[in-house]
């Protein structure tokens, strides 16, 4: 007895160590293993579970095999912090000897992994994380992008604002942080490069519930309010916005998270008529959306979001480039080229390429929320095709102005 | 006055440990090997607030403002102004220091809830600045891209071997630096403020003196713990010294056995065990450990150096 717990703790530690599988040396007929991670605890946590659903959807369609070796997926909870984040990562890479890797929501788990991915020399999907300097003035050489820039689809919506909806002067209003900072400045831009004006930039913190304080201060002369939420946080100012009666003075548009799939079945009418942007929408009229629409749903049993549909395709991304090696994935640097190189033509959102700076060139959707069967969704408007990350400006000038921050670009006295 | 008190089995674990630490290195996979340079880094923390905690009886809810401080200063200067390593170390100590002789001021004088309270507040201004002093901080992207240590001598800090066994001599430092302060009069002193302030008073001790000084001390460790995770970690963001990880150190101490120091590095290097082993069989990790903490609490409160004394029976005569 006297022993016991000296050699009991030293005996758990040393057998607890030794007993974890170790990761297994790659092999070629062996599994392809790709690692996912996102958060599934939370704040984050619905919207993690979604992608990793639109990532098992499609690993599913495939019947979990490419070239016949079969696929093992490993997914991780990230919790939202970056520190977890690299954590888990770790794990997935040194431990489970994961081939790839894939997912990534927030912005900081995206610019935290970057060093470590680099030097770990392991291929990365961003299937969803947007930050715009990640394909900018900050590329990791071993991050594939297959989602986009927070800012991709607010250039188009810009110049859509004036010259179509007639709109000269804007209020912006959204999150305190780097993704509503790029949405709203790329917006900024193009509106005002139109001849548009924004007269006021009201910032709100990440998660606030309660927008009474910020509408209260909305200026009424605005044509229209843009504005960037998302999740929970979205849901609310949609029906505060209608309750504190601007929904019928000013009109309501905004970047696509603010009406996304993610949470507009949880909306009411009052979210009808906003007009949004994404490279996305559940409501996209294609074969093969209807067919990802439908299984996401049966999956998950709820309704396709652009979180789902990303992690989706960038599961076909592996799943392709893995084909175009013939199944040969352990060989680091080819699988990086395979992925770089692939253009997807029947993704759910459309036909995707990447641009020399490693960002989806595509297809970005004008929305409109309507009630379509007795539910809302977000009907397409108006498509512009192959949008790059710099809308039509030259990539070279484009860097050398600054990123998009919360005072850039400045407001015009 | 014996070198190292305690009964055969704490010393002969204690030996036994050690020659675990230094010798399964070369045959730990390399995953374990990361997941062991943590435990120890944790370790350090976990004793640092033990002197606050344990050996003077201040329970403080703000304790990984110092580790989160001198994590930032670490990967400030190293992103930003190429400081090398010995530059990076002793700015991160000096800050994080200074903070401590600080924020001692506001807090020696209080005890028990008002100094969790205290502490606690203090903690999160630490937090407000890291996440709203973007411009320095980078705010909730945090700083990443922090550069291996380089010595300047050809030891190759960057191989995890290598930078685990300088972990574990610097833990080592610490943990016999801890022990003499703890075994000291000075040490003794806080022990008795621990276990009646006012007669400590009345004895002639200047109790807001030790109290600040050993908070001055529990922040100083600290910081040497926080500057190792900015170089192991490559990555610090403001959720390296929010109130949850404030409160980690606090229930690694509590876990590990208040008082020991010992137990509160064995209480890290279970929690950091747990966080990645459970939770890669289970996504719902964060109840198990809340369980484990509420058996700890409710059946062996004090800690695992508790658990050890009640199994070994004959106990050691401290």
């Amino acid at each position: 007895m006297k022993k016991l717990f000296l050699v009991s703790f030293i005996g758990m530690l040393v057998i607890g160590i030794a007993a974890m599988p170790t990761s297994v040396l790659a092999q070629e007929k062996g599994p392809i293993k790709i690692g996912f991670f996102a958060p599934l605890t939370g704040h984050a946590a619905q919207t993690g579970k979604d992608m990793l659903s639109g990532l098992q959807v499609y690993l599913k369609e495939q019947g979990s095999q490419v070239t016949g070796r079969k696929i093992e997926l490993i997914s991780e909870d990230t919790e939202a912090k970056p520190a977890v984040a690299l954590t888990k990562v770790r794990k997935l890479v040194e431990k489970d000897g994961v081939h790839v890797l894939i997912g990534g929501l927030m912005a900081s788990t995206g610019y935290a992994l970057m060093p470590y991915v680099d030097s770990k020399k392991i291929p990365a999907i961003y299937a969803i994380m947007a930050s715009d300097d990640l394909t900018q003035r900050h590329r990791g050489k071993w991050m594939v992008r297959t989602g986009w820039t927070s800012s991709q689809p607010s250039h188009p919506f810009g110049e859509y604002a004036y010259k179509e909806l007639g709109y000269r002067k804007v209020a912006t209003i959204g999150y305190d942080y780097a993704f509503g900072w790029e949405v709203i400045g790329g917006f900024q831009r193009t509106f005002e490069e139109a001849g548009g004006k924004i007269i006021q930039k009201l910032w709100t913190p990440v998660g606030t519930m309660d927008y009474g304080p910020y509408l209260g201060q909305i200026n009424k002369e605005a044509d229209a309010v843009f504005a960037l939420f998302f999740g929970a946080g979205a849901l609310q100012f949609v029906k505060q916005y209608k309750d504190y009666g601007l929904k019928d003075k000013i009109p309501l548009t905004g970047g696509g998270t603010t009406t996304d799939e993610h949470v507009l079945p949880s909306m009411g009418d009052e979210a009808i008529g906003v007009m949004t942007t994404l490279h996305y929408s559940a409501a996209i009229d294609t074969p093969v959306n209807q067919k990802f629409a439908q299984a996401f749903r049966k999956f998950a049993g709820k309704s396709a979001s652009y979180y789902g549909e990303g992690p989706y395709t960038g599961g076909k991304w592996i799943i392709e480039a893995i084909k175009a090696l013939k199944g040969k994935a352990e060989d680091r640097e080819k699988f990086l080229s395979a992925l770089k190189n692939l253009k997807i033509a029947d993704a759910p959102r459309g036909p995707i390429e990447l641009d020399s700076f490693g960002n989806p060139v595509q297809n970005i959707y004008i929305r409109k929320v309507g009630k379509v069967g007795g539910e809302l969704q977000n009907t397409v408007i108006k498509v512009y095709p192959k949008v790059s990350q710099f809308w039509k400006y030259n990539p070279d000038e484009y860097i050398k102005q600054p990123l998009y921050t919360r005072d850039y670009p400045p407001l015009k006295p | 006055m014996r070198l190292i008190t305690g009964s055969k089995f704490k010393i002969g674990g204690m030996i036994v440990a050690f020659f675990l630490l230094m010798m399964l290195p070369p045959i730990l996979p390399s995953y374990w090997l990361t997941i062991l340079t943590q435990m120890l880094i944790f370790g350090i923390l976990a004793m640092s607030l033990d002197v606050l905690m344990g050996y003077t009886g201040l329970p403080s809810f703000g304790h990984a403002g110092f580790f989160g401080t001198s994590a930032y200063v670490v990967a400030i200067l190293s992103t930003r102004y190429q400081v090398g390593f010995l530059g990076c170390v002793f700015g991160g100590f000096l800050l994080s220091t200074a903070i401590a002789f600080l924020f001692g001021l506001l807090v020696a004088h209080s005890g028990g809830v008002y100094f969790l309270m205290i502490t606690l507040a203090l903690g999160m201004v630490i937090w407000g600045l890291a996440f709203r002093w973007v411009t320095m901080t980078g705010g909730d992207n945090g700083i990443a891209g922090i550069p291996k240590p380089e010595l300047g001598i050809p030891i190759p800090l960057e191989d995890p071997m290598v930078f685990y066994y300088f972990v574990l001599s610097v833990f080592l430092v610490v943990l016999i630096l801890l022990y003499l302060f703890t075994r000291s009069p000075f040490g003794l002193s806080l022990r008795g403020i621990r276990d009646s302030e006012s007669r400590m008073r009345i004895l002639g001790y200047n109790t807001w003196l030790h109290k600040y000084l050993s908070y001055v001390v529990a922040g100083a460790f600290g910081a040497i713990s926080g500057i190792l995770w900015a170089y192991y970690n490559g990555f610090v963001s403001p959720m390296d010294l929010d109130l949850t990880a404030s409160f980690e150190a606090f229930l690694m101490v509590i876990l590990g056995g208040p008082g020991t120091l010992i137990g509160p590095a064995l209480g890290a290097g279970m929690i950091v065990f747990l966080k990645n082993f459970i939770s890669a069989y289970t996504h719902r990790w964060l109840l198990i450990l809340g369980a484990i903490y509420i058996l700890a609490i409710l059946y062996v409160p004090g800690g695992i150096m508790e658990l050890g004394k009640r199994l070994v029976k004959g106990g050691d005569k401290e």
